[in-house]
């Protein structure tokens, strides 16, 4: 059996290098091209961008890098005001998700224990419905003629309607809404695998609830909580859809830009500049997490 | 920690859990809606149910992604259980924590520099070697880049939680790998892979960023299609189309629970979502896939 004996001596090779290649040449390469893409310059031609390395008429080799794209980027209103935006927004949308979900994940930590479980998969659930719909619903819900501003009309709360749709509101509701889940998750895990001999030791001790869940609690669910922030924070920097159909046309968002350089103005290089920038951003903060969670705090 | 529930705790609760819930509750009951204008309420019709069936468009680029999706959950299980295998059964080697980065790093990439990155690769693919065409197949690829991390991240936490003395005793009774894999670790992990399965079927489904941009001409997928529909404002048969996915997802996740229920009681929370104890952290491939 010869195909048999060399599954054996090659299969653990085999098992590495399939998925490693998968991902070497359909994650890794991508950024590479791009960051390559993001130093040429634009071109009227098919595909729209200068080469990095290419054989001039006498045959000699030319090599040639252009800054130009990072320099419009940090020079033009436009992009400063679009990163402006969406570090805000991005910031501010996943402080709320935080203020809303370590509550709940609290709550449903100390429900009764059968209840926990339950609780969870209906948090996890709107995750497996699309994302797309989801937004959509909100546009129901927000127009002006839609169905909170139909019921407070309907109450004698408000006199006219009020306008939310196409503001920064409607983004930061969208994507709160969206992302919630991606808090509540990682917070509650943290809080489950807490000691809680600890809080009882401050019990005894004399802390208030309160200062017992300020002074252990908390600190204990920084893992978490940081966890949460950024499995919030990050899509939100280059989320598309939710600013694209709740937002207006004034609230600039990194995604929106990119989106619309590459299919609006087919300028490959500048996007691929935005995505470079963005995809620094996305990396300091995966290694400012690391060096928070390690080493892990003991608990 | 003690259970007792306190009042505003409880309240709380089922505050976040409407806000939750309203929305898809509101797409539900506004399908069945008489008027066009789908805010206004005048009464119950299934019309836009029947709209729905008649439009070609919405029903070609549903089996277009119903195709991609299955294609990519079930190449995304195969490479994100090796992927899985790597990171957990094969030891050291050179280049893991390279290939457990690369493993990751898809969960939090933002979509529109996934998507950008690959439709330039696949372009110049294609500029030096004529392949692949831009359409169904450039999807799912994509798809099945980011999908298998989340595979890889499930079948990670399924192999690490259960215990290899199984494995370790068929191979010492003489069993070569590849048998130990099929007859002990697959078995095992079964649910791991179902749940992974689904969620890559899900996720493939529901993308719409990443297909625009690697998608050809002639190629749209159900998301591309409600898009370019929502875009230009409310549709009755969009709330139709949502109830029925909605019923789908419903049911399915009811069945997958029902079945993994079974199997494992102690830490599951959701399919292919686990939250359990591992060595006193959170650790970046340990915790529930999701992001």
């Amino acid at each position: 059996m010869k195909s048999r004996d060399w599954l054996r001596s090659h299969g653990r090779a085999l098992v590495i290098v399939v998925p490693a290649l998968w991902l070497g040449i359909f994650f890794l390469m991508p950024f590479l091209n791009v960051l390559k893409i993001s130093l040429a310059e634009q071109v009227i031609a098919q595909p729209p961008y200068s080469p990095l390395f290419y054989f001039s008429e006498s045959g000699d080799w030319h090599f040639k890098v252009s800054l130009d794209n990072y320099r419009d980027l940090f020079n033009d209103d436009l992009y400063i005001a679009a990163f402006l935006n969406s570090t805000r927004i991005a910031f501010i949308s996943a402080v709320i998700c935080l203020l809303i979900g370590y509550p709940m994940a609290y709550g449903i930590m100390r429900t009764t224990p059968s209840w926990r479980n339950p609780l969870l998969m209906l948090v996890a659930l709107p995750f497996w419905t699309s994302f797309l719909l989801r937004v959509y619903a909100w546009i129901g819900i927000l127009n002006n003629t839609g169905i909170l501003n139909n019921a407070l009309l309907a109450c004698g709360f408000i006199d006219r309607p009020l306008v939310i749709m196409k503001t920064e509101v409607a983004i930061y509701i969208g994507i709160v809404y969206s992302y919630l889940p991606f808090v509540v998750l990682p917070v509650y895990s943290t809080l489950e695998k807490m000691d809680t001999t600890l809080l009882e030791a401050a019990a005894d001790l004399g802390a208030r609830p309160f200062a017992a869940f300020l002074k252990i609690t908390l600190p204990l669910s920084w893992p978490g909580i940081l966890a949460g922030f950024s499995l919030v924070f990050i899509p939100a920097l280059g989320e598309f859809v939710i600013p694209d159909l709740l937002g207006g046309s004034d609230t600039l968002m990194l995604g929106h830009v990119l989106w619309d350089e590459f299919f609006a103005n087919r300028a490959w290089p500048i996007a691929s500049a935005v995505a470079i920038v963005m995809l620094l951003m996305v990396l300091g903060l995966l290694v400012l997490q690391n060096k928070v969670n390690r080493p892990p705090p003991q608990a | 920690m003690n259970t007792r529930r306190s009042p505003p705790m409880t309240l709380w609760l089922w505050i976040c859990f409407a806000f939750l819930y309203f929305p898809i509750l509101s797409l539900i009951i506004y399908s069945f809606n008489v008027s066009k204008l789908v805010t206004v309420w005048a009464g119950f019709s299934t019309q836009s149910y029947a709209t729905l069936w008649k439009n070609r468009q919405i029903l070609e680029a549903a089996l277009l992604s119903v195709q991609i999706g299955l294609a990519t959950a079930t190449l995304a299980v195969v490479f994100g259980t090796l992927l899985a295998l790597c990171l957990t059964r094969l030891g050291r080697f050179r280049g893991r924590s390279l290939l457990g980065g690369l493993a990751s790093a898809p969960l939090v990439m933002p979509e529109v520099i996934t998507g950008l990155s690959l439709l330039l690769l696949f372009v110049s693919l294609e500029k030096t070697f004529g392949w692949p065409k831009r359409g169904a197949l450039t999807i799912v690829i994509a798809h099945t880049t980011f999908a298998m991390a989340y595979v890889a991240v499930i079948v990670q936490s399924r192999l690490s939680a259960m215990s290899v003395a199984l494995e370790e005793a068929a191979q010492d009774l003489g069993a070569h790998p590849p048998a130990v894999f099929f007859q002990i670790t697959l078995p095992l992990i079964a649910p791991a892979l179902v749940a992974g399965w689904l969620l890559a079927f899900t996720l493939s489904l529901d993308d719409l960023v990443i297909a625009s941009f690697v998608s050809g001409p002639g190629a749209s997928t159900l998301p591309m299609v409600i898009y370019s529909k929502v875009r230009l404002g409310l549709s009755p048969e969009v709330n139709a189309l949502a109830s029925l996915l909605i019923l789908l997802v419903a049911l399915g996740v009811t069945v997958v629970g029902l079945l993994l229920g079974q199997k494992s009681r102690d830490h599951r929370v959701v399919p292919g979502v686990e939250v359990k104890k591992v060595d006193g952290r959170l650790d970046d491939d340990r915790r529930p896939p999701i992001g």
